[in-house]
């Protein structure tokens, strides 16, 4: 199964906001196709992760080579074009922009993405408030609306930031429908979660990172094994 | 009781200001919008706009309608260099570089085109087609002044219209909020940003070259001009498209009827509407409550 090079490989990955150096050497890959997810507390470096992938923390050595690609060194724009796409934490849906405008504002980069009616098939929320402000969606809304803008590109591997942060247990459940469903697709999915009773339910396989390194994987159906382990990495 | 063609005569004069104004401010609204920055030098590109064209006719015989596409390109490439070599380095600073640098190069800008042209004007003359006038029967309307506010009005609306409705405005109002997660999309802001920079100044070089046959070619044309057009700005409210058009209008004529009815207030009542402005609403008329 696992012949195949990685989609993405990551490799003594560190970086530095300004001076603090956040990231000491992270390494783990993705395969195609695959759901993994980064597990770990509050500050463990997960977030960043994500961001030296897509670029947005420009600080950073080691390597991350995506379908063979050399990341390090590329900016946001240049590696996005690639065929990666980030959902952030914090959402960044534009106040100043509609939901409509919102959806169809990141540009397609491959061929091969969902189209908008797809999309709506998907969120049907998100058809009936087309021309509501974006920020004045709810917070289940707007986070159906970053997972749905991405879907459009034609990007194939998804960097998802915490999507369940904050959000009642019905939608955080349909998140859970929805990557599901993106799988089955055939995307490819990096997920960074705190809620890893969320997280067992779309994933494969496991990192667990702790101060900005990576130190164990778990695969999915070994994880009711680990949960002891679990409980003392992530402090619940 | 006002004669009606003083009235009317100081509503022209009051829409030819604001259409300045309006321009003017607009293409401040969208610099400071996505740039961040108090482009103090808008005054002196404005002047250099209509210098251009003066060159250009002094020089190459080229008259006023190249010189309105040319000096539009020619004061705009001087703003993309600007913002390549100096302004890029500014953006994660407060604000107040950038406004200290912009002026400085107003400063240095309007000195060298001083020493050059000495402070009174050069004449520049209305293009053949645009003399003349047409009588309304209540007053006297000179073509090249109507030419002027109706040109204003499409630059300024065809810019409103781009900016919020098609998808290129889209890119901007998205990156004005968040040019980090627009950038990891895979658009290329900082280019968008030169470019914007560009049409800004570009589109002060246009009202320098509408200016020229009116206002003669001055180096002090827009260091005058610019004091006014930051007050009708921060009425406005500083990055708000549609606030800066109406705005810039609207007080043209407010000012030209000042001018009929209680002249003495003529200078200064632009400043006395921003300071209540700023009393009741400090994000200006249509500024964002952010």
């Amino acid at each position: 199964m696992r012949e195949r090079p990685p989609l993405l490989a990551v490799r003594d990955l560190h970086a530095w906001y300004g001076e603090s150096h956040v990231l000491h050497g992270v390494s783990f890959d993705v395969h195609a196709g695959e759901v993994v997810t980064l597990l770990g507390r509050n500050g463990a470096g997960k977030t960043t992760t994500l961001k030296s992938v897509m670029g947005i923390v420009a600080r950073r050595r080691g390597s991350i080579t995506f379908e063979g690609r050399e990341l390090v060194g590329r900016t946001s724009n240049h590696i996005a074009r690639l065929g990666i796409a980030f959902c952030p934490e914090e959402r960044g849906i534009f106040a100043s922009l509609n939901v409509e405008e919102n959806l169809m504002l990141p540009p397609q980069v491959r061929p091969g993405g969902l189209s908008v009616a797809a999309i709506h098939a998907l969120f049907p929320n998100l058809h009936e408030r087309r021309r509501s402000q974006g920020t004045k969606l709810s917070g289940g809304e707007q986070q159906m609306l970053a997972i749905a803008r991405i879907l459009r590109t034609g990007a194939r591997l998804l960097l998802l930031d915490e999507p369940t942060e904050g959000l009642a247990p019905v939608i955080v459940q349909q998140i859970g429908v929805t990557i599901r469903r993106l799988k089955a697709d055939g995307f490819t999915i990096l997920l960074v979660e705190q809620n890893f009773r969320f997280a067992a339910t779309v994933a494969d396989r496991h990192y667990v990172m702790e101060h900005g390194r990576v130190v164990d994987a778990i695969a999915n159906a070994e994880l009711d094994a680990n949960m002891g382990k679990l409980h003392e990495y992530l402090g619940v | 009781m006002i004669p009606t063609q003083a009235l009317f005569g100081q509503l022209l004069i009051g829409l030819i200001n604001g259409a300045f104004y309006a321009m003017l401010s607009l293409g401040l609204s969208v610099i400071f919008g996505l740039l961040n920055i108090i482009n103090f030098a808008h005054g002196a590109q404005y002047m250099m706009g209509a210098f251009v064209a003066y060159f250009a006719l002094q020089w190459a015989g080229l008259g006023y309608w190249p010189s309105l596409l040319i000096a539009p390109v020619v004061v705009g490439l001087f703003g993309v260099v600007l913002e390549r070599t100096m302004l890029k380095r500014l953006y994660h600073l407060d604000h107040l570089y950038g406004l200290l640098l912009t002026f400085g190069v107003a400063l240095v800008v309007q000195g060298l085109f001083r020493n050059e042209f000495g402070s009174s004007g050069l004449p520049y003359a209305a293009p053949p087609q645009l003399t003349g006038g047409y009588n309304l029967g209540f007053m006297f309307l000179p073509t090249y002044r109507g030419w002027v506010v109706v040109c204003s009005l499409v630059v300024c609306l065809t810019t409103w219209y781009v900016i919020e409705r098609t998808r290129l405005g889209a890119y901007l109002r998205a990156a004005t909020e968040n040019p980090t997660l627009v950038q990891a999309f895979g658009i290329n802001v900082p280019r968008m940003i030169t470019l914007t920079y560009g049409f800004g100044v570009g589109l002060a070089a246009l009202a320098g070259v509408l200016a020229a046959p009116i206002y003669q070619v001055n180096p002090l044309m827009g260091a005058d001009l610019i004091i006014v057009v930051f007050a009708v700005v921060v009425i406005g409210g500083l990055g708000s498209i549609m606030g800066s058009i109406v705005t810039g209008f609207g007080l043209g004529v407010v000012e030209g009827f000042t001018k009929v009815f209680y002249p003495e207030a003529s200078n200064t009542v632009i400043f006395v509407i921003m300071a209540l402005v700023l009393l009741v609403r400090p994000t200006g008329l249509f500024g964002r409550t952010t």
